[in-house]
């Protein structure tokens, strides 16, 4: 693992996910997520079906930054940012879902620019200003230096850190067990980050799995009158 | 998504872009409502946009839209996940975000406000979202709050105490809140308002003038 993944992962890193509940708040709204048990199993399909993707997305667009870099007759504006983020677009069924990893997204590339400056980042945010979170994730993993297996196991925890610190701070969850949660997990994070197929995988083999119902807490989040978290 | 998209992320040493002011300060001591006379009284003579930052909702920035004191699309709220704080000093990712939109669609601007969500002595803007800030207290929270200090009362370039109209109901003695808030923040100015009494706020108003003036004829840096 490189260094650079650790602050990439870092719940303090100034990127705006801390704004972000991943359908916690709907869940615990609506009563699905209303102590440890339930979190759990909300933590664990999250990050099996949305997580898995965003997996496979950034860990594509990390080694889509290194074939770029490694084809020396690559014109100006490669990798290809606009076919990758339309399939990830294509696989975030609920626009409310899309709404929130293109904010997301656009956010900590304007941090990686910033922090690790890099031809890669700066094509990205000419072809696709607000790309989708784990096309940027990709990106900036890249430009850190990281590995495509790095940036998808980056994926993998944002998928679960985010919500679940949400659900502590929204249920009042003991934060202690909240962490032996997202300990637990641990093994399921390191299995989706050894799937991760290499540069010459069809885009199309990449993973399309999708949870109906987070598309659904995440449209119910952005027609509630009242919320704490954007998403 | 169509290819080649203007790239509007500014420099962050801030040439050719507005002052950014910040308004701080605890629930209820009326930051919505300073942020609204200031918008009356600058709106006229300068290029205004607004972000919020609220605990539920969006009721600060309904909230200025219905006083009609600005163009409603030049108002965007920020939400903050629990942590207003967070949202305008360590993580302020959002906000910079909705600066920058202001900016780029109804740029150039003069002035951004940014009024946080209310929050306790401790909340104060990082340098890197707010080139200002004002730290908006009230009489009615007490007349020691100065004497307890926390960043917001001691480093704020401008202290409000607001609703001086209350002290004599709430027993707070501005002549202590004057000289403990002086101890703390040595030759940083405390202005004391009553903007239900005096909406034109026009102390504030021409210590925003100052600052706006000062941030315009700045000298510009090498390269």
């Amino acid at each position: 693992m490189h260094p650079a993944l650790l602050l990439l992962t870092d719940s303090r890193l100034p990127a705006g996910g801390h704004a972000h509940s991943g359908g916690a708040e709907q869940a615990v709204a609506s009563g699905a997520v209303h102590d440890l048990p339930s979190l759990s199993a909300f933590l664990r399909g999250r990050l099996h079906t949305s997580g898995r993707v965003a997996t496979a997305f950034a860990a594509a667009c990390c080694a889509a930054c290194g074939a770029a870099r490694a084809a020396p007759d690559a014109p100006p504006g490669t990798p290809p940012w606009t076919g990758l983020d339309a399939e990830a677009d294509a696989r975030t069924a609920s626009p409310a879902q899309r709404a929130a990893s293109r904010i997301q997204g656009r956010l900590l590339l304007r941090v990686a620019r910033r922090v690790w400056p890099a031809p890669a980042l700066d094509s990205l945010a000419l072809a696709v200003p607000d790309p989708h979170h784990p096309v940027a994730l990709g990106a900036a993993a890249h430009a850190a230096g990281a590995s495509p297996g790095d940036a998808a196991l980056a994926a993998a925890y944002h998928a679960v850190t985010g919500p679940a610190t949400a659900a502590a701070r929204l249920l009042g969850l003991d934060p202690v067990e909240v962490h032996r949660l997202l300990a637990d997990l641990a093994p399921d994070l390191k299995e989706l980050a050894s799937l991760v197929s290499g540069p010459e995988t069809a885009w199309a083999e990449l993973s399309a799995h999708s949870a109906p119902a987070l598309d659904l807490l995440a449209e119910r989040h952005a027609r509630a009158a009242v919320r704490l978290f954007v998403s | 998504m169509s290819a080649h998209h203007d790239d509007h992320h500014h420099a962050p040493d801030g040439h050719g872009r507005a002052l950014r002011l910040g308004v701080g300060g605890p629930v209820g001591s009326g930051k919505t409502a300073l942020v609204a006379a200031l918008c009356r009284v600058l709106g006229p003579s300068t290029r205004l946009g607004v972000v919020t930052n609220d605990i539920y909702t969006t009721e600060d920035a309904d909230f200025l839209r219905a006083a009609g004191v600005l163009d409603g699309e030049r108002i965007l709220a920020v939400e903050t996940g629990c942590c207003p704080h967070t949202a305008i000093r360590d993580d302020i990712a959002a906000n910079l975000d909705a600066v920058e939109t202001l900016e780029h669609r109804f740029g150039p601007l003069d002035l951004v406000i940014v009024e946080s969500g209310g929050d306790n002595l401790t909340a104060t803007f990082s340098r890197g979202l707010a080139d200002r800030q004002i730290f908006v207290l009230d009489v009615s929270g007490g007349d020691k709050v100065p004497r307890k200090g926390g960043p917001g009362v001691t480093t704020a370039d401008l202290l409000v105490v607001n609703k001086t109209d209350l002290a004599p109901m709430v027993g707070a003695d501005l002549g202590v809140m004057a000289r403990d808030a002086a101890a703390v923040r040595g030759d940083r100015p405390v202005l004391f308002t009553s903007i239900r009494r005096e909406p034109e706020v026009a102390k504030v108003a021409a210590w925003v003038s100052v600052q706006l003036r000062a941030w315009s004829e700045r000298p510009v840096s090498a390269g």
